[in-house]
């Protein structure tokens, strides 16, 4: 289950980085509060040229329009990856998932650990015996920061940009500072994302890359013949 | 791996079964309900339909975002820059202060009529400060002044079968819809003035139809025809506007 979620999550997210980008380069403009647009002053601009010709972005070159799919994509892979983290949630508190796997034990929630498993990394020291069936205290912290922190934040700025969404609830965009506020935090938040994404595969790289997909894929931890 | 034994055949296709059938279930009521929006077919229509649904059991009576006088934009942006000129009989139409402008209403409407700018005042002015929230990501706020559509859908008596109304403007090719309960949340604006004065032309005067629940593609300019329907597959290609035909929501309440 760990698996097959993680592996949808995957695909919705590429998904989802791909098509908000190309969203970005019909106003890469950001601001602050509620409102912003090309007369007000920006918070930052991504010095990109944009698919609007109202924008000015100093490029004498307009982007092609892919709004139109990037949206449907965007919003109907967002599905997917709510619905997988739903089920994927569900599953991870009823089967102890979270509590075995995830949420670091008291004893290892200590600036010792945390110092210990980081010069371990730097001196690219082998896992123990107990790392090559679980994780330690350095992948517990970003796993638990990914899927209990980003994850919920990028998907609540998101609704909090939807105008039906917060007729319903305005708080949900009021408490972020207003609608280009949740823009702003939506943009960074992806780009932490996207930065887990290039640790977690750099690492998956490290430490054996056929190997750990294998073990992603299959649910094997140890060569075959190893187990046999 | 784990081997298929028959408990786990047996609970798969009970699984299975049960997912057919709840599927179909789901698909009847959503129908039932209103739940499927014109643009379900394709790739993307689970997800359109998911998101239209979900906005029509939560949020279908639930008002606009409203802001108070001092949030209102001081420099708004009206998108106007590199539009389309809107041809000489608009220009002789605001010459003479767009006082021959029409609106005509026809469709599932117990008597089709036409109202100039002046009769929609009459049936009473509402305003409301809400924001234009454009796809593309920028937004502004105004104080918007007009009539409800849902007044003149009232004045024309609009037919109990009516579920979209399809709206019109003089740029051709121009149209989009909205379903039955948007047209009738009062909200839904036929606006003619903006912050105390008339709707500018880049802003959509004389006639702009405001939907402030969606996004700004939803909120045509230049408002002249309104059609109610009981069947939206019979206007364009069946999706419900130009903007889905060119792969954008139909629902733009995201």
């Amino acid at each position: 289950m760990v698996r097959v979620t993680h592996w949808l999550t995957f695909i919705a997210f590429i998904a989802l980085l791909v098509t908000g980008g190309e969203i970005v380069i019909s106003h890469p403009r950001f601001y602050w509060g509620e409102v912003g647009n090309v007369n007000t002053k920006p918070l930052f601009v991504i010095p990109i040229p944009s698919s609007r010709d109202t924008v000015p972005t100093g490029y004498n070159y307009v982007m092609p329009d892919q709004n139109g799919w990037s949206r449907s994509l965007h919003f109907e892979a967002a599905w997917v990856a709510v619905l997988t983290g739903l089920v994927y949630g569900i599953y991870g508190l009823f089967s102890g998932h979270f509590k075995k796997d995830l949420i670091a034990k008291r004893r290892d929630w200590t600036w010792r650990a945390y110092r210990d498993r980081t010069a371990k990394y730097l001196r690219r020291a082998p896992p123990g015996e107990a790392e090559e069936i679980s994780y330690n205290v350095l992948q517990r912290t970003a796993y638990v920061l990914v899927i209990f922190v980003l994850f919920p934040l990028i998907i609540w700025t998101g609704l909090a940009m939807s105008p039906s969404f917060t007729a319903a609830f305005p708080a949900t965009v009021e408490l972020l500072g207003g609608r280009q506020s949740a823009r702003t935090i939506h943009f960074f938040v992806s780009w932490l994302l996207l930065l887990f994404l290039f640790v977690h595969v750099a690492m998956v790289a490290l430490s054996g890359f056929r190997k750990r997909m294998r073990a992603m894929i299959t649910g094997y931890t140890r060569d075959r013949e190893e187990s046999q | 791996m784990n081997p298929i034994t028959r408990r786990r055949l047996i609970y798969g296709s009970a699984a299975a079964v049960a997912g057919v059938a709840g599927l179909a279930a789901a698909d009847r009521l959503a129908k039932r309900y209103g739940l499927i929006p014109p643009d379900s077919s394709g790739i993307y229509g689970p997800g359109e339909t998911l998101t239209y649904a979900c906005q029509r059991l939560l949020t279908t009576r639930t008002p606009a975002r409203e802001f108070p006088r001092s949030m209102i934009s001081k420099n708004p942006f009206a998108n106007a820059l590199y539009a389309q000129p809107l041809g000489d009989d608009f220009r002789k139409m605001q010459d003479r202060g767009f006082k021959d402008w029409r609106l005509v209403v026809d469709g599932t409407v117990a008597h089709p009529m036409s109202f100039s700018l002046a009769d929609l005042k009459s049936l009473g002015l509402h305003s409301q400060i809400t924001e234009v929230a454009c796809e593309e990501g920028w937004s502004y706020i105004a104080e918007w002044i007009g009539t409800p559509l849902s007044a003149v859908l009232r004045e024309a008596e609009v037919l109990p079968q009516t579920q979209y109304v399809v709206y019109r403007t003089i740029e051709e090719g121009a149209w989009e819809s909205i379903d039955i309960r948007d047209a009738s949340d009062p909200h839904t604006l036929l606006t003619m003035g903006m912050n105390d004065g008339d709707l500018p032309v880049p802003f959509g005067g004389p006639l702009r139809l405001r939907v402030p629940r969606q996004l700004g593609y939803k909120s045509l300019k230049y408002i002249n025809r309104i059609t109610a329907t009981d069947n939206i597959r019979k206007f364009g290609r069946g999706l419900g506007g130009v903007d889905p035909e060119y792969g954008y929501s139909w629902y733009a309440g995201m």
